[in-house]
């Protein structure tokens, strides 16, 4: 059996990757897709967990997070759609209308 | 009998004509506008004139109460109207003299511009005066009282461009607004201790405080009362908005500073006067600020060039004279003065304003001369109402100032020293009047042969005013000639109901046996007949001899004058000057306050305190927002930075924790 701190390592790995794509990149669809890879690692160390305590809680609360992300890659990108309509760009350092 | 007059009626008509004409008369014609005016104005008078016929009928006083107005706790305050004699002769008098100077009021303002506004004014007035002469409460008299003050206010500075019209309007108010400082604590003094502000409950519980010891709590309310009338009345030391109130049209200055609104102050004095006969001291006070302003007054009259300003310090003179009737406890002699004032006085105003209309808006006398011919009607109006006011028999002036000397005398709270003063006045009201006189319309003609045009109409030189001028000025020259001949003493008969009912009655017999002069004549003797023959003799001698100094100085040697005045030197232009009051006022008062409030409030508190913590405490709030907004860049990767190392210092703050 691979021992848990593999699936914790990886999952580390993901969002870690996760983070940093969402700090440096600065178009906003791989913005967003940093953010689905922050959530799945996060996915990964609640099934990893749930699989090694036989806890059903951890499996179900992904399902959560799934519908979750599903419904804010909806939202979120019909805002890309709208941003890229008003402003015909996805460069997020352009898109600073708050900005002083 | 309790008939129901629907004396609401009165005051409520005139609100109607200012509420017409002063919302849609911009688009009425003239004649629409003033026919509205008249209309309403002439109403209040024919229901004075019907509720006159009816009167003998009436048990007086006659109270109609249309609604309560206030009620807090024992308090109660309601719209009421009053009739007795007195409010029925103020009634009669002012609708009477207010519908004469609508009348003429039609003609003088014909070329001017805001003619409704003029008139909605006007009607506005009789509203509030009338509302003053009948209400039956202190209070809803202090509503006409205030009124009458904001209409003399919008009237005064009727032509509002101009500088001096505008500040002379501010400064009526603002005096006022002293002397109803002094009626307003009055009135609160009256609700503490007598709990009611109607006429009928405050005459009872004065009468009741009275003897008991309450005597310097009705001082002070009859000093309060008479600082109230003072303002309005233009006495002593507040009488100077009075000369300054001439910037308004004429007919405002006849009706309002010469009829009616000026005597409101008497009327007040008469209203209250069982309060002023349980208090002695404050009788006396009355007393010598009438003798006193009727001096000081006429003095000043003598001088003056314009023709207005003349006959506004003979008004304020003359209201002296009704003080000092109140003041010796006379007051049917104070209100017959006052009656027969507003027939001479309206007169003479309109009069004025008529040679004015004839010479183009000029009101220096030392310009007009010789106008007898040119304007014979006026001329003649004005000769009944100049021998009216300076007393000669067999004119409306000479009865009532007889009365009020010879009251002034007589009376136990008379003393000589006001009727010698009183009879000097009359000799110079009568010398001011005919130097007026002889300088407008004897001698040559000394104007500018085309007249500056100030009215904007075709002036051909000097010519007489129209006939719904003239007829006011013959139907008050008619009263002032035959107005006084209903008599003092039945005057004071028909006022006695109000005047007599209380223990004067008594005051006076006590007096009677200490062997003075009895308070009222009812028990007049042959002795008094005589000494009251002779000091009408005296006084009508003061008034022939004014006369003829006058013309011998303005008519047979007119450099006489001035010769006079340069021999007089300081003391001539002390009086020319008006004795610098206004100069006085506006050191001792006026300027400590603007430099206080300019210094002080303005700058110390304002500036230096409000301003100074609001703007500090505002420019500390940027300071420190300036140091702060530059977290907030609008760059979302440095937020999420942040997030991520605000999140990275928690982890590594949690797992340092949990490894100890």
């Amino acid at each position: 059996m691979v021992p848990v701190s593999y699936y914790l390592i990886l999952s580390g790995i993901l969002f870690a990757c996760g983070v940093t794509g969402f700090l440096i990149k600065r178009n906003i669809i791989t913005i967003f897709m940093s953010i689905e890879l922050m959530l799945n690692g996060v996915n990964l160390s609640f099934v990893a967990f749930a699989a090694q305590w036989k806890a059903l809680s951890g499996q179900v609360f992904v399902f959560f997070v799934m519908v979750v992300a599903a419904a804010e890659a909806a939202v979120g990108l019909a805002i890309i759609i709208a941003v890229y309509r008003t402003r015909e760009t996805l460069n997020v350092d352009q898109v600073n209308l708050l900005k002083l | 009998m309790t008939s129901n007059l629907h004396l609401w009626l009165i005051p409520v008509l005139p609100l109607i004509g200012t509420a017409i004409n002063g919302l849609l008369g911009k688009r009425f014609s003239r004649q629409m506008v003033s026919t509205i005016a008249l209309l309403f104005s002439a109403a209040p008078f024919a229901m004075a004139l019907w509720i006159a016929s009816q009167f003998a009928s009436l048990s007086a006083p006659h109270i109609e109460t249309l609604a309560t107005w206030i009620r807090a706790g024992d308090f109660q305050a309601d719209f009421a109207f009053y009739l007795d004699p007195l409010s029925l002769v103020m009634l009669l008098v002012v609708t009477g003299v207010g519908f004469l100077i609508h009348i003429y009021s039609v003609g003088y303002m014909w070329e001017e511009g805001g003619f409704y506004r003029f008139f909605a004014y006007l009607n506005l007035f009789m509203f509030f005066m009338l509302t003053l002469v009948l209400a039956s409460n202190y209070l809803l008299m202090f509503i006409g009282w205030e009124g009458v003050g904001l209409a003399s206010y919008l009237l005064i500075g009727f032509w509002f461009t101009k500088d001096s019209a505008a500040a002379a309007g501010k400064k009526a108010f603002i005096v006022n607004r002293i002397g109803d400082f002094g009626f307003l604590i009055a009135l609160f003094l009256m609700i503490q201790h007598f709990g009611s502000l109607n006429f009928v409950e405050v005459a009872h519980a004065a009468m009741s405080t009275g003897p008991s010891g309450g005597e310097e709590l009705l001082t002070a309310i009859g000093l309060l009362l008479l600082v109230g009338a003072a303002g309005k009345s233009a006495q002593l030391p507040l009488y100077v908005w009075l000369p300054d109130a001439m910037e308004g049209p004429t007919p405002v200055s006849a009706l309002i500073h010469a009829a009616t609104m000026v005597t409101a102050g008497v009327y007040m004095v008469s209203r209250s006067h069982v309060i002023f006969e349980h208090a002695p001291a404050a009788l006396m006070v009355v007393a010598i600020v009438g003798t006193l302003t009727a001096l000081f007054a006429a003095t000043i009259g003598v001088c003056q060039t314009d023709i207005k300003k003349v006959l506004a310090y003979s008004t304020v003179s003359q209201l002296g004279y009704m003080f000092i009737a109140c003041g010796v406890g006379a007051f049917s002699a104070g209100i017959f003065h006052l009656m027969t004032h507003a027939f001479f006085k309206g007169l003479l105003f309109l009069a004025a304003g008529s040679v004015i209309h004839a010479v183009g808006g000029e009101q220096d006398m030392r310009r007009m001369g010789g106008l007898r011919t040119k304007i014979p009607w006026t001329f003649w109006t004005m000769t009944a109402g100049t021998f009216a006011i300076a007393g000669f028999p067999p004119l409306a002036g000479f009865f009532s100032k007889d009365a009020i000397l010879w009251k002034a005398f007589s009376s136990p709270y008379g003393s000589w020293a006001y009727w010698a003063i009183g009879v000097f006045t009359a000799f110079l009201t009568s010398f001011y009047m005919f130097r007026l006189w002889f300088m407008t319309f004897f001698g040559e003609y000394r104007g500018e042969e085309h007249a500056q045009d100030d009215h904007g109409h075709g002036h051909g030189g000097v010519h007489e005013s129209p006939k719904v001028m003239l007829v006011p000025l013959v139907i008050l020259a008619l009263l002032s000639v035959c107005g006084g001949w209903i008599g003092s003493q039945r005057f004071d008969k028909f006022l006695a109901p109000v005047f007599h009912h209380s223990d004067v009655y008594t005051n006076a017999s006590i007096v009677v046996a200490e062997g003075q002069h009895p308070a009222f004549p009812e028990p007049e003797t042959q002795k008094e007949s005589g000494a009251e023959t002779l000091l009408t003799g005296l006084s009508v001698g003061a008034a022939l001899l004014g006369f003829l100094l006058a013309w011998q100085l303005y008519q047979r040697r007119p450099a006489l004058p001035q010769e006079i005045a340069a021999s007089l030197g300081s003391f001539y232009q002390a009086v020319l000057n008006k004795y610098y009051v206004d100069e006085i006022y506006a050191t001792v008062f006026i300027k400590p306050l603007i430099e206080g409030s300019t210094k002080l409030l303005w700058h110390g508190v304002d500036s230096d305190v409000i301003d100074a913590t609001l703007d500090g405490s505002a420019d500390e709030a940027r300071e420190v927002s300036d140091a702060v907004r530059h977290m907030q860049s609008g760059n979302i990767r440095s937020y999420a930075g942040w997030v991520a190392a605000g999140a990275a210092v928690v982890i590594f703050y949690m797992v340092w924790m949990g490894t100890r």
